[in-house]
């Protein structure tokens, strides 16, 4: 069986990320995903933006494309379309996904293109020193907002629900056997696939917020999750702070580029003066 | 046969940030402030590779030898 390993360039590392940051968890658990699956190197294509987790391309020997920041999807959307054959996968932070390119996020999703989006939220922009992204909770402290955050966060996987993505879950780095799971299934799924996983920056956004090392931060996050399935027995209010886990969508759509396909093949009977069975 | 479990830690990638030491089912590390983890409890590992899994810094190998397949 083939070893995560073997799809990381482990010459490069120690890598970047911050003593007890959870992008790592990430990372190892999407090389072992590809491990897992026995994927070939060829076979794969991943994007990633601008961001703390944007760097996951510099350790992995796969194609990779780094583009700017929020962009991602878009990329990703060209390749998915000029390769149908491979796995595209995108890799992005909450700053990239929802924050800076939301707008992207939420067409890729309506669209449904046949990709897996993989996002790491760790509730602030770590990289530039931990200002307030999209997704911070409200009251708490970042470097742009030290009495409090005023605004009110985005619930990323209700935000492509609503949008229209066919596959989304939620996993948190306490749980990486999960992790591996969900992401799993969204490569696995054919359509747009959306893994949100949540991760501790105990560098920013654990030092303000004064929720400890590490270690605690995601102990935390443990004891604030619940299981899909039993979060749709609890009311709103019983869910108010909480971590929804596990695939919160799994529903069949026809993605983009299976019906532009029949387009452009019906059109080409058509030009050639063969006869099309309209359905 | 029965199985032998080894824990080996990179002191070259570990970063100290103490996630496998406070969060091991079976408390088989212990850690000081400033040093990597140590492996002092071996015997009581039961081989489940969280500590693996979680190390952000791909500083932990598990290698199990001998037993059945897993």
């Amino acid at each position: 069986m083939a070893d995560y390993k073997d799809y990381m360039l482990f010459d490069k590392l120690p890598h970047t990320w911050c003593a007890g940051c959870g992008d790592g968890i990430v990372l190892q658990s999407i090389a072992a995903v590809f491990a897992e699956m026995e994927l070939d190197k060829h076979d794969i294509c991943l994007v990633s933006g601008i961001g703390c987790f944007g760097r996951v391309d510099d350790y992995l020997d796969i194609n990779c494309m780094h583009v700017t920041h929020g962009r991602a999807l878009p990329a990703a959307t060209g390749i998915a379309l000029a390769n149908p054959a491979l796995h595209v996968i995108v890799t992005m932070g909450d700053g990239d996904s929802v924050t800076i390119g939301g707008n992207h996020l939420i067409h890729c999703a309506r669209r449904n293109i046949d990709l897996t989006a993989i996002i790491a939220n760790n509730y602030n922009y770590g990289q530039t020193g931990g200002q307030y992204s999209g997704t911070t909770p409200t009251d708490s402290i970042t470097s742009t907002s030290p009495y409090g955050h005023i605004e009110q966060e985005f619930d990323i996987c209700r935000l492509a629900e609503a949008a229209g993505a066919t596959y989304v879950a939620r996993a948190t780095a306490f749980n990486p056997v999960q992790m591996r799971k969900l992401i799993r299934g969204g490569i696995e799924h054919k359509g747009f696939s959306l893994i949100e996983c949540m991760v501790q920056c105990p560098t920013h956004y654990g030092r303000y917020n004064r929720q400890g090392e590490a270690a605690d931060m995601m102990k935390m996050m443990n004891a604030r999750s619940i299981p899909a399935e039993k979060a749709k027995t609890m009311s709103a209010e019983e869910l108010e702070g909480r971590i929804v886990t596990g695939v919160i969508v799994n529903k069949n759509r026809e993605d983009y580029y299976t019906k532009y396909k029949r387009i452009i093949d019906a059109q080409r009977i058509r030009e050639e003066g063969g006869s099309v069975n309209e359905n | 046969m029965r199985e032998t479990i080894h824990i080996s830690i990179s002191e070259l990638r570990c970063k100290q940030c103490g996630i496998c030491s406070a969060l091991c089912p079976k408390q088989v590390f212990t850690q000081e402030v400033g040093k990597i983890p140590v492996v002092s409890h071996m015997d009581a590992c039961i081989a489940c590779r969280l500590c693996e899994m979680r190390c952000p810094d791909f500083a932990i190998d598990v290698v199990i030898t001998g037993g059945e397949e897993r």
